[in-house]
């Protein structure tokens, strides 16, 4: 029979009850909500409410709460392909064709239309958002944190302080 | 002796010997209709060691050859036996049979005529044993991406035979991603050819799941992993600077959103030396051809010791 030692259990270390009770240290929620449509004519456009709420060190507030349109998600999209090592996940469709003229609905103001576009937009920044890589680019953290995208930013990456 | 070898996905018995041990048996050649005579111009059995690379089927490459002279060049007139012997043979690699590569060992009997030869193969499986090693210390190593996932995980060895059992712990040191399951998993790397022409095969031998759900910091996750029922072979490396064998172990960490992250270990397989070793009696093997069926009979092999003397290594070269 094999010694009981060399297959023994390795002795783990205690944890602390603190670390074991305490919320996790991976809390990240981010939901985009009440999209309002602005403006009349054909200078409308709608923008969705994005609310984060983390735990996070590398976001420097635990809290923000922000207005963003499809196109800045677009805008982020592009900084993260350019600067960012990592495979970004698509965006929702930009439905060119509902903003063809001579349509029987609304076009891109359609409620259902939207509340689709927002689940695929809520899915977007959740992934993204995630993802230890996103989490250093600047990009990211202005388009969070920032009440206004500020496009000519310098890029570049976000350290732990 | 009898043992199981893999080949085309199948398994196959074949004799099995170790290095050292001598190979003896019985040739015998039986006239399909009696009565013929067949000419021959000399008969002789050849133990044969081989690498074959399946890229380069026209290139076997024999490590190792030994013949002996059955007959001089003649007549058969009615059935013929007779007895061989290699005497202590070297056999200094384990019989392998891959992806990409296949290593074997085999008798071949050649009865030389004027038009063309007939030849019969017996193949043979060889294993290699090793002593358990004077030096085994575990594997303890601490990895992350920078502020995101730093954990410290453990091994109890890094050399384990095929019938051992993994025994480890993984440690969350730091936890910020949100983590659905944890695996390990070993995965074999055959890798032939040299420099620019290296293939390297992977293929995933086992997949285990040590965790499921979200760690915390603080959080010990236990491992215990057995090994024998997996299909693993020792570790090979770099047998007859024509192929190597390695295995590693893979562990695996899977968020919500899908994203792996992972940490590869190399580890040692060996076969450990049994304590005793049975011999056999009165197994036979049979062949035939068009006009003889040949007959390779009962290796009446010596009990040998485990331990089998050390040679020198005097290979044959191609």
């Amino acid at each position: 029979m094999a010694n009981r030692d060399a297959t023994a259990r390795i002795q783990p270390r205690k944890q602390d009850l603190e670390d074991a009770y305490a919320p996790p240290a991976n809390f990240l929620e981010i939901d985009v909500l009440n999209p309002e449509t602005h403006g009349i004519g054909n200078k409308r456009f709608t923008d969705y409410e994005l609310r984060m709420r983390t735990n996070l060190p590398i976001f420097r507030v635990k809290e923000s709460c922000v207005r963003r349109r499809y196109s800045d998600f677009e805008w982020l999209r592009g900084e993260l392909e350019r600067d960012s090592k990592i495979v970004v996940p698509p965006l929702p469709g930009k439905a060119l064709s509902r903003q063809l003229p001579f349509r029987g609905d609304d076009g891109i103001f359609e409620e259902d239309f939207i509340e689709d576009r927002r689940q695929g937009l809520e899915q977007f920044i959740n992934k993204i958002a995630g993802h230890p890589l996103a989490q250093n680019e600047k990009c990211l953290h202005i388009f969070l944190l920032e009440p206004v995208i500020d496009k000519n930013y310098v890029p570049g990456k976000v350290r732990l302080t | 002796m009898a043992e199981i070898k893999t080949e085309d996905g199948k398994k196959e018995k074949h004799y099995l010997y170790l290095d050292g041990e001598t190979i003896s048996g019985k040739v015998s050649i039986k006239l399909k209709k009696a009565g013929t005579r067949l000419e021959h111009h000399g008969i002789k059995v050849e133990f044969v060691g081989q690498i074959e690379l399946y890229y380069d089927r026209g290139n076997h490459h024999e490590f190792t050859s030994l013949v002996r002279e059955l007959a001089r060049p003649g007549e058969l007139t009615s059935n013929v036996s007779y007895d061989f012997e290699f005497n202590q043979v070297e056999k200094p690699y384990e019989s392998y049979t891959g992806t990409n590569v296949r290593l074997r060992y085999f008798l071949r009997l050649t009865v030389v005529k004027r038009l063309s030869d007939l030849v019969k193969e017996q193949d043979i499986v060889v294993h290699t044993l090793s002593h358990y090693p004077d030096m085994n210390s575990s594997i303890k190593m601490e990895v992350g991406i920078e502020d995101s996932l730093h954990i410290e995980f453990e091994y109890n060895k890094s050399k384990y035979h095929l019938q051992d059992v993994i025994v480890g712990k993984i440690y969350f040191i730091l936890v910020r991603i949100k983590i659905r399951h944890m695996e390990l998993q070993i995965i074999k790397r055959e890798t032939t050819g040299i420099g620019p022409n290296t293939f390297n095969e992977n293929e995933t031998i086992a997949k285990f799941e040590i965790m499921d759900g979200a760690p915390v910091r603080g959080e010990s996750i236990p491992i215990r992993l057995f090994l024998n029922g997996y299909e693993l072979t020792p570790t090979m490396r770099d047998i007859n600077k024509k192929f190597s064998v390695r295995y590693y172990l893979n562990l695996v960490l899977v968020d919500e959103e899908d994203r792996r992250y992972f940490k590869q270990q190399e580890i040692t397989v060996f076969r450990k030396a049994d304590k005793v070793r049975k011999s056999v009696r009165n197994a036979s093997a049979k062949f035939g051809s068009q006009d003889v069926a040949a007959h390779v009979q009962s290796p009446s092999s010596d009990h040998t010791d485990a331990s089998s003397p050390r040679y020198e290594h005097n290979y044959i070269a191609d």
